[in-house]
């Protein structure tokens, strides 16, 4: 069984709703992110989003972009986050899904992404340009590894949600507003009547994304969903300028205060 | 699978604007085959861009270089100085049948920035404009112009502060107001049906010579030859010559300092497949994927892919692509402005460079035609820079 299936069974027998954590790998740099994985899991987070740092985040708002460049700038490549994927499984069963744009799986070989991901320990691929009109490819391989290609669908979607849902595995992302990502501090959209909408064509777990930056949102959310996503709240966070023992104690401590409500 | 040409093109795009890309391709297909739509097109390209441009015979070139004919087609006489606006009347018109009120476009070198801040002008739509940073500096001209017109330039700080990026964030801006905008795209790239909707309104640069060639001179011209950034002026002048293979079709690309100094633009000469703003297409990028770096002396060449028609005209060995550097380029600027009197779009002056080393070595009844895709105004703070003179 998919480490994502166990972790939303396990909530749910719980009654607990999922926390999923963003980071981008190799921000600030790839050692650190080691440890901030280990961190984020201690805090509570149930999965974690290693995001592969890109030239173009096409659906990146600033902040996300600047962590992107960040790790970029410091030389950060697929391999390295492999090997870091790898390190962390000796110590952590947490579920870790890659947040990637399809050119770096395209460009690196789809079926040897998918190898060394699987071969690393990694559950789950979110990628955020790649629309069910152009999954063909990547849904063929991703079934041989086990590995979940999450779902993605919008306030826009409409319609579109059965099919989007329609071979989803692991959950389905919710993208909470028309936009890209970046922490804010209100959602402006309909968030119960859009999930009653995404629940009237599929029972897998949903989780909601996209500008959600503290406790007080994740809690209004928490009732229409099984999970809340948070990433430039977080990465903002990693980006302050720290030194390295604050820096992980303030991911503690705002990774714990998300948990606490959910 | 639609919206390929070969195993270019798709739509890589975050879901959000999936629905949007639809409705848009409805529209335009609708669009295109309702007679008071098209009507209204050609009216304003008449009427208000000047159309028909005039195929010129360049006789002074032509008689210097001592080889084939050289015509050039003269988008620089359109309104705004370029072939942009073509595109531009064609979009504006669907987004003002699609009843949205707000336009957004990218830029590079401001020439599509102009004509989409002109077209707004004139339909009393909102019109905000990305364009990178550094374009911003290399052309305060045009900044100037699109602020005259109306509309809003928002400067795009990231990555590169280039063309690449102003699409990357008018593609975000776009996401966000999903609801009430309309992206004019500037170039046939892009998500389908971006592809395929400029190149048919661009269609009509190559419609037009096809028909003047053949009353100049009764036959077909043996090579055709552009500009290659995006790609939508050769997308343009190339498409009604395609199923006419006897006519030579030619992509010149920016070789900047020259294709081995890693400072070009020249992505289908030194390119891979890749996936960027929505299309599969060549792209000048790392082995992993990280779009890279590049350089022109035009910014409006200055883009790291193409247009994903153009990838399969390449692969298909349509049509064939080679390349100018900046030196070439430059070099064809001043001959053109000295032999016929035409200053040229930097842009414009890697087809010419192209076009004037072939010339001499094909027979004097051979016939080329040049797409002169803008005029050079935009350029001469470059142009002056290089020589070292202050203006």
């Amino acid at each position: 069984m998919n480490r994502i299936d166990k972790k939303f069974e396990a909530l749910k027998g719980g009654g607990r709703k999922a926390l999923i954590t963003f980071i981008t790998a190799g921000d600030p740099d790839i050692e650190t992110t080691y440890d901030i994985v280990l961190t984020l899991e201690e805090a509570g987070a149930d999965i974690i989003e290693l995001g592969i740092p890109y030239s173009d985040p096409l659906a990146d708002g600033p902040t996300i972009q600047a962590s992107s460049q960040r790790a970029l700038n410091k030389g950060v490549k697929i391999p390295d986050i492999m090997k870091i994927v790898e390190k962390i499984r000796l110590k952590s069963d947490i579920p870790l899904v890659y947040l990637v744009y399809y050119n770096s799986i395209f460009k690196y070989g789809i079926q040897k992404f998918l190898k060394e991901s699987k071969d690393a320990g990694i559950d789950g691929l979110i990628i955020p340009d790649l629309p069910i009109e152009e999954r063909k490819d990547i849904l063929e391989e991703v079934d041989k590894y086990d590995i979940y290609l999450i779902p993605l669908v919008a306030p826009t979607s409409k319609e579109r949600i059965k099919l989007i849902t329609e071979n989803g595995k692991g959950f389905v992302y919710c993208v909470s507003i028309t936009g890209v990502t970046g922490a804010r501090e209100d959602i402006e959209t309909d968030i119960e009547e859009y999930m009653k909408m995404v629940s009237q064509y599929t029972n897998m777990p949903k989780a909601i994304g996209f500008g959600i930056s503290t406790p007080e949102m994740a809690k209004k959310l928490k009732d229409f969903s099984d999970g809340i996503i948070v990433g430039s709240a977080l990465v903002e966070r990693i980006a302050k300028g720290y030194n390295k023992s604050e820096m992980l104690q303030e991911v503690k401590s705002f990774v714990s205060s998300l948990k606490e409500v959910l | 699978m639609s919206g390929r040409f070969g195993r270019f093109g798709g739509q890589y795009v975050p879901e959000t604007v999936m629905n949007a890309l639809i409705e848009l391709e409805r529209e335009f297909e609708k669009a295109k085959q309702d007679k008071d739509f098209m009507e209204e097109y050609r009216y304003y390209l008449r009427e208000y861009s000047g159309r028909p441009t005039p195929l010129y015979y360049a006789e002074n070139l032509t008689k210097r270089l001592g080889g084939a004919k050289i015509y050039l087609k003269r988008e620089d006489l359109n309104h705004t100085g370029a072939h942009k606006i073509n595109n531009v009347l064609g979009q504006i018109l669907l987004a003002k049948r699609m009843n949205k009120k707000r336009v957004i476009a990218e830029t590079g070198a401001g020439q599509h920035g102009v004509a989409t801040a002109t077209a707004a002008a004139m339909f009393g739509m909102e019109c905000e404009i990305f364009m990178g940073e550094e374009d911003i500096k290399r052309q305060s001209l045009n900044v100037f112009r699109m602020k005259l017109l109306g509309a809003k330039v928002t400067p795009v700080k990231s990555g590169t502060g280039t063309l690449k990026d102003a699409v990357n964030e008018a593609i975000r801006n776009w996401v966000t107001n999903i609801n009430d905008t309309f992206y004019v795209m500037g170039s046939v790239v892009g998500p389908h049906p971006y592809p395929t909707m400029v190149r048919d309104f661009q269609r009509v640069i190559g419609d037009e010579a096809k028909e003047q060639i053949l009353q100049k001179e009764g036959r077909l011209p043996d090579y055709v030859i552009a500009c290659v950034g995006g790609g939508s002026n050769a997308m343009g002048i190339f498409y009604p010559f395609i199923e006419d293979k006897e006519v030579k079709l030619v992509g010149v690309e920016a070789a900047g300092e020259g294709i081995e100094t890693g400072k070009h633009a020249a992505t289908m000469a030194k390119g891979s497949v890749g996936v960027l703003h929505g299309m599969m297409t060549y792209l000048l990028q790392d082995e992993e994927g990280q779009i890279m770096p590049v350089y022109s002396i035009s910014a409006g060449l200055d883009y790291p892919g193409v247009g994903p028609e153009h990838a399969f005209l390449k692969e298909s060995n349509r049509a064939q692509y080679v390349y100018a550097t900046d030196e070439e380029a430059l070099a064809a600027f001043m001959d053109l402005s000295q032999t016929e009197g035409i200053i040229p779009a930097l842009e414009s002056a890697h087809a010419l460079a192209y076009a004037m080393k072939l010339a001499p070595n094909l027979r004097k009844d051979n016939i080329i035609i040049v797409n002169l895709s803008g005029r050079g105004d935009k350029d001469v703070n470059t142009v002056a820079k290089v020589l070292g003179v202050e203006l």
